[in-house]
């Protein structure tokens, strides 16, 4: 399995979003956060290497890149947006070898119902869902929501620490097993205009969900 | 896109379609990429297709590599027959071109690699 370090070395390489859209709350997941996710997916549960793998709401493509990188059989990268795809297209080339990652302009809050033929196709979902701040609270449930649908074994999320009560409860309600894997601190530089410190510090949960 | 997609995507979610499925390919650019064999990895992906789908979708692309019209018993011991499919499913991509919905003709299209299976509000 790829080290770390080397790991980061190419997440570091991921170009980012050119112009950031406020409304679909679009920031990249830095590359200190996401190698040491994967890396953590793969080496204590084995949930990437010959798994077939999404990411919903990829972005410039970070996480896809990262399940890639660990032997990924095949990462569907999932997002709504043609220009954060079309960068994202850009860094899978870059970097990876022997892509084995597909790449689908989709609403992900439709990919949800039990008609969808995505649904339990993948062994493991990963996402960084929008937090649902601006105005579109409960996105990063909706988001959830439908990786678990769409995921046969685990669903692996970034959530803000302060909605960790309310996450805890929705897992109980959909009757999944949730563990809080890791408290990390996330810094949100000055991305948009109305951030008005010039970095902003937030506490996110890097979470596992599962079957119970 | 790879084939692979293919037999996962539907346009059902278009008011007043039943199924939706297959869609038809119209590729107008084709590319050959290279991806390691795994074996484990294709045998436990096909039971979870659509077999006659995926036919349809060789068909589509001129790639039917007589793929038996049904499939086999015993096709994980096959090596040759997942290596095919292997290349059928991960190493053909449809880089330009369209997904066609086979009720409505509405079609998605296929640019850089990437279907676009987006709807417009007054098309759900």
């Amino acid at each position: 399995m790829m080290k770390l370090k080397e790991l980061e070395g190419y997440l570091q390489g991921v170009e980012s979003f050119d112009k950031p859209k406020i409304s679909l709350e679009q920031y990249e997941t830095p590359s200190h956060i996401a190698s040491r996710m994967v890396h953590t997916i793969q080496s204590s549960f084995g949930d990437l290497e010959g798994k077939t793998v999404a990411d919903l709401g990829c972005g410039c493509g970070m996480l896809t890149v990262g399940a890639a990188l660990l032997g990924a059989g095949v990462c569907f990268g999932f997002d709504i947006d043609a220009d954060a795809l079309s960068i994202c297209q850009g860094n899978v080339e870059e970097i990876l070898e022997s892509p084995s990652v597909e790449l689908l302009q989709a609403d992900v809050k439709t990919l949800g119902s039990s008609a969808c033929r995505f649904y339990k196709f993948f062994d493991t979902v990963i996402l960084n869902p929008p937090f649902g701040t601006k105005n579109n609270q409960g996105t990063d449930i909706e988001f959830l929501k439908v990786a678990l649908s769409l995921a046969r074994t685990a669903v692996y999320s970034l959530h803000k620490t302060v909605t960790r009560a309310h996450i805890t409860k929705k897992a109980e309600d959909w009757g999944v097993k949730m563990q809080v894997m890791a408290q990390l601190r996330y810094n949100l530089d000055s991305s948009y205009k109305f951030h008005k410190k010039k970095s902003v510090d937030i506490e996110v949960d890097f979470i596992r969900f599962s079957k119970k | 896109m790879k084939l692979i997609t293919h037999n996962m995507l539907t346009s059902k979610a278009i008011k007043n379609v039943k199924e939706g499925f297959p869609l038809r390919i119209q590729a107008d650019e084709v590319r050959n990429v290279d991806i390691e064999f795994d074996r484990e990895f294709i045998s436990r992906m096909i039971p979870k297709l659509d077999w006659n789908a995926l036919i349809f979708a060789a068909q589509c692309v001129g790639h039917q590599e007589d793929l038996p019209e049904t499939l086999p018993e015993g096709y994980d011991n096959d090596d040759e027959l997942l290596k095919k499919l292997h290349h059928i499913l991960l190493e053909v991509e449809v880089i330009n071109g369209c997904l066609e919905c086979p009720e409505t003709h509405r079609k998605f299209p296929i640019s850089n690699g990437i279907p676009n299976m987006l709807l417009n509000e007054d098309e759900v």
